[in-house]
């Protein structure tokens, strides 16, 4: 019980720590550099070619099957960890089981793969 | 009796961020800034189950409704409501809006305090079900249902791809489009 809570403290610490890290690096070299803005220097690409539109662009549809791919995939490795625990005393039966269910995501992964879906234009 | 104080910090300190979050979400003029106050609602939801020591639930919200349900719901910002920026979605139905969330509001607190009123759960503590437990009861009694599921994500891809697919591979006119 008191184990449960500390480890999650560690992971609070860790959190905490990678969080100011971050601010603080980036308001600490604020404080440091000099700063004059100019239109120029506040383009997305200082020395590119000057960006079109806004920032905000419709995008294609294809980009809509990465997502599912990956809700999917992340679906499946929700079920993972439980099945890694209890992996040695079931054995053979969860091995099994997870081969049907991976399988089965597979087969989704083939049909994309076939209908050309994962094809760069 | 301190780590009791600590835990009652701790849970009203994510609810505040919880209900802060869940505002903003429905007040915020740009829909993006929206999903990520989801994303915000969501982490307090997932650190009260740790708090509740239900750990494989934690995580899984974490996965499937941070990971998931915001890259889905991005998406469809992306494919459907650009370009996303400021936006005033407010109608003149605004007011009828407001009447139906209140009486919906107060019909759930309603029945939520008229059933849990004044129970006392104890936390599992030692005994609260570990991934262990869980994995054991979906690998060995509830196998059926893991498997549908795979069937059910199966489905969902398949519409994905009939949504994007493109009908004849071979012509390259339709490229870009």
């Amino acid at each position: 019980m008191r184990d449960y809570y500390a480890q999650y403290v560690t992971i609070g610490i860790f959190a905490i720590v990678a969080a100011v890290l971050v601010v603080g690096t980036l308001q600490l070299s604020r404080l440091l550099r000099p700063s004059h803005p100019t239109a120029e220097k506040l383009t997305t690409y200082e020395s590119g070619i000057d960006p079109i539109g806004a920032g905000w662009a419709q995008t294609s549809v294809r980009y809509y099957v990465y997502a599912l791919l990956f809700v999917i995939f992340d679906v499946e490795a929700v079920f993972l960890f439980p099945w890694a625990t209890v992996f040695e005393s079931l054995g053979t039966q969860a091995f099994v089981e997870m081969v049907i269910f991976v399988g089965i995501l597979a087969l989704a992964l083939l049909y994309a793969i076939k209908k050309r879906l994962l094809e760069w234009l | 009796m301190n780590a009791d104080v600590v835990r009652e910090v701790f849970f009203w300190g994510v609810g505040a961020i919880m209900v802060i979050a869940a505002l903003r979400v429905v007040t915020t003029q740009n829909v993006v800034h929206a999903a990520l106050y989801l994303v915000g609602t969501l982490m307090g939801a997932a650190a009260l189950y740790v708090l509740l020591l239900a750990e494989f639930v934690a995580w899984a919200q974490v996965l499937i409704y941070v990971g998931a349900v915001v890259v889905l719901m991005l998406f469809g910002l992306m494919l459907t409501r650009a370009p996303i920026g400021k936006a005033n979605y407010d109608n003149s139905q605004r007011p009828l809006a407001a009447v139906v969330a209140a009486v919906l509001f107060g019909v759930m607190s309603w029945i939520l305090i008229d059933a849990f009123s004044g129970t006392e759960l104890e936390l599992a503590g030692e005994n609260a079900p570990r991934t262990q437990d869980i994995g054991a009861v979906i690998f060995s009694s509830y196998v059926w249902p893991f498997e549908i599921v795979s069937v059910l994500l199966l489905a969902a891809l398949i519409g994905a791809v009939m949504i994007a697919r493109r009908d004849e591979p071979e012509a390259d006119k339709e490229v870009g489009s």
